[in-house]
């Protein structure tokens, strides 16, 4: 399986932000999507999640045109994690997670024995088993970007689309978040993460596109695409790019900036 | 440029100590995050518990309301209708007739009316993820009463009132609903609220200008009095005719409640989750509407059931519509019933009946506002 887009046009229906954006997503590949704000990542990435229409050219998934699959059968094959938010009604975190598998019954219909189990072994995956009897409005902004995580897992789709994930998580958190998708990764999933942070494309990426300018650079490896000097062209600042190696031999890569 | 590798032995000790601990297996690192300290859980925990009590309540009150009015009964006047009871003073004849025709016709009205107003109004809460909105939001309630002011000014028999009321109810909302697709920026749902008020406060003028034609003597104080709702006149045909729109409307609404849920989280994200969003909301748009026109055209305008009512249940078992929903409807048609009891048995003459739900909602709803704020605020 694997998502295809070609010469994609996406954005708002009085903008179009992105035009010409190709780009194939197999399964057991992790592409990192970076550029600047306000660049179309998230644009790029709502279309996928079927919340903006697409505005021309043509996205596959499996083989099926997207824009006729109806939204049931999308959420099956993608799940889309969205920056953490926090909605009005203090739901149980348990049912926000057992959400992610709405799509599975017809619409008059709810969750069985079996979706609750996979909703707990969703949460339990993200290591946020403790929290399930809580409200989702009292969580931290991190808490509740775990509880989207595993309200995607639950989802069971073979494709998973994530929004900036790491953006409101501390330092552990966002090392947890990028080890569970490397796992996921492994085990086939493909994912398509948007990220502000270049060094997690470095560490986890199989494959990196940069969103610049209303294009989609095509996608390459992450040690070629993330130079020193393609970061400071994207982020206009100037960028250090270095391999450290721990006491095992294994090299890790490293971006930082200068901050003069 | 300003590329630069570190050499092996310097990457160990600045790697090293600290590193290695995060690349660990996940599962290593169970535990990282704490058990967090236990919230107190809602009120009451089972639903079915709550159910079971609220069904018993509606029964209790039931036979009390059937019991007591302007001509009081014993239970064993009362009993003697189905059961063989000694002891009973007042004709079966008469009994019969005061209960099936008077008191029976009129407490079903208030079940039903009270348990589909509550119903519509939670889902609607929902829906538009704003737990101050009611079912007349788009404009149900005032499109009504334009309708019934029409009709008895018009001097229409007590069937064609309640028709044009449906009616004229029914076509508010459809008026709301042309609107809000004609108005650009905004999503769907705030559209929709925007251009429930605007129609809304048109209908409200209507019914101005109707009062201001009509006959000050005969035909304004019928008008004022429809306005402020009343169950007084329920005739048993009434209860048929309020019972299929309404039923239909409620089993709709009750049979979207999970999808309700995730459409409580945002429409953009319920789309991204397999929900149908434009066919969930439609059919809670035209259920709740359906259920708010036919209350509104036997009761006339009764405030503050759906709006406080969900709010009541939410506070006593959270925000999920699965269970929010049906124990809505029972403390709905509880709430109503008792409502109305009130308005029959506090004065010789009758309040209305949208008068006694305002001054019972209304401290229940600051009670709640004061302790259940932080369930429903960000």
């Amino acid at each position: 399986m694997s998502l295809v887009l070609e010469n994609v046009s996406c954005g708002y229906t009085r903008r179009r932000v992105l035009t010409g954006v190709s780009l194939t997503v197999e399964e057991g590949e992790f592409v990192c999507l970076l550029g600047p704000n306000g660049s179309g990542k998230t644009a790029l990435l709502k279309t996928l999640a079927g919340i903006l229409p697409p505005l021309g050219g043509s996205i596959q998934i499996d083989g099926r045109e997207w824009s006729t699959l109806p939204v049931r059968e999308r959420a099956a094959r993608l799940a889309y994690v969205p920056q953490a938010h926090a909605p009005l009604f203090a739901f149980r975190v348990l049912d926000v997670v057992a959400m992610g598998r709405t799509a599975r019954w017809p619409l008059w219909s709810g969750p069985t024995a079996a979706d609750w189990r996979a909703a707990e072994t969703a949460l339990a995956a993200v290591q946020m088993e403790a929290f399930a009897e809580r409200r989702y409005t009292e969580l931290s902004g991190g808490e509740r970007q775990m509880v989207l995580v595993a309200r995607a897992l639950a989802q069971e789709a073979r494709f998973l689309v994530l929004d900036e994930p790491a953006s409101s998580l501390d330092f552990g958190n966002q090392v947890r978040v990028l080890q569970m998708l490397r796992q996921l990764v492994r085990e086939g999933f493909g994912v398509l993460m948007a990220t502000h942070h270049p060094e997690h494309a470095l560490r986890c990426a199989t494959r990196v596109a940069v969103v610049r300018e209303g294009r989609l650079s095509p996608a390459g490896a992450p040690g070629e695409t993330l130079t020193a000097v393609r970061l400071e062209v994207i982020y206009r600042v100037p960028f250090v790019v270095a391999n450290l190696t721990d006491h095992a031999g294994r090299l890790f890569p490293l971006c930082a900036p200068h901050i003069d | 440029m300003n590329e630069a590798t570190t050499t092996a032995s310097r990457s160990t000790s600045v790697g090293g100590a600290g590193f290695a601990p995060a690349i660990r297996p996940a599962a290593e690192t169970a535990g990282v995050n704490p058990a967090p300290p236990t919230t107190p859980p809602p009120a009451i925990a089972a639903p079915w518990l709550l159910y079971s009590a609220l069904a018993a309540a509606i029964v209790g009150s039931v036979a009390i309301s059937l019991r007591y009015g302007a001509h009081p009964l014993s239970w064993s006047d009362l009993g003697q209708l189905w059961f063989d009871v000694t002891g009973a003073t007042v004709p079966r004849a008469t009994v019969s007739s005061l209960v099936y025709d008077i008191r029976l016709p009129r407490i079903l009205a208030a079940l039903a009316i009270g348990a589909g107003l509550s119903v519509a109004g939670a889902s609607y809460q929902g829906l538009f993820r704003n737990s101050l909105v009611s079912p007349d939001i788009l404009g149900a309630s005032s499109g009504a009463a334009f309708g019934a002011a029409l009709g008895i000014m018009l001097a229409w028999s007590v069937l064609g009132i309640q028709g044009l009321a449906f009616g004229s109810g029914l076509g508010a909302v459809a008026l709301t609903y042309g609107l809000s697709r004609g108005v650009g920026g905004g999503t769907f749902t705030l559209k929709l609220v925007l251009t429930g008020m605007v129609v809304g406060s048109l209908g409200m003028a209507g019914v101005a200008v109707i009062k201001t034609l009509a006959d000050p003597y005969s035909k304004l104080p019928l008008i004022t009095y429809w306005l402020l709702g009343s169950l007084s006149s329920v005739t048993a045909l009434d209860v048929k005719l309020l019972l299929p729109p309404l039923v239909v409307g409620v089993v709709v609404l009750l049979a979207l409640r999970w999808p309700l849920n995730v459409m409580a989280l945002g429409e953009d994200e319920a789309r991204a989750l397999g929900v149908p969003t434009g066919t969930v909301r439609l059919l809670t748009l035209l259920s709740a509407t359906l259920v708010t026109a036919v209350a509104v055209a036997v009761a006339g305008v009764i405030g503050w059931v759906g709006l406080m009512v969900p709010h009541l249940v939410r506070f006593m078992i959270g925000p999920n519509h699965r269970d929010l929903l049906p124990a809505a409807l029972l403390l709905g048609a509880i709430f109503l019933l008792w409502a109305d009891n009130l308005a029959r048995w506090i004065f010789v003459v009758e309040l209305p009946l949208g008068v006694v739900t305002c001054a019972c909602g209304i401290p229940i709803f600051l009670v709640l506002l004061r302790r259940a704020a932080r369930s429903w605020n960000d």
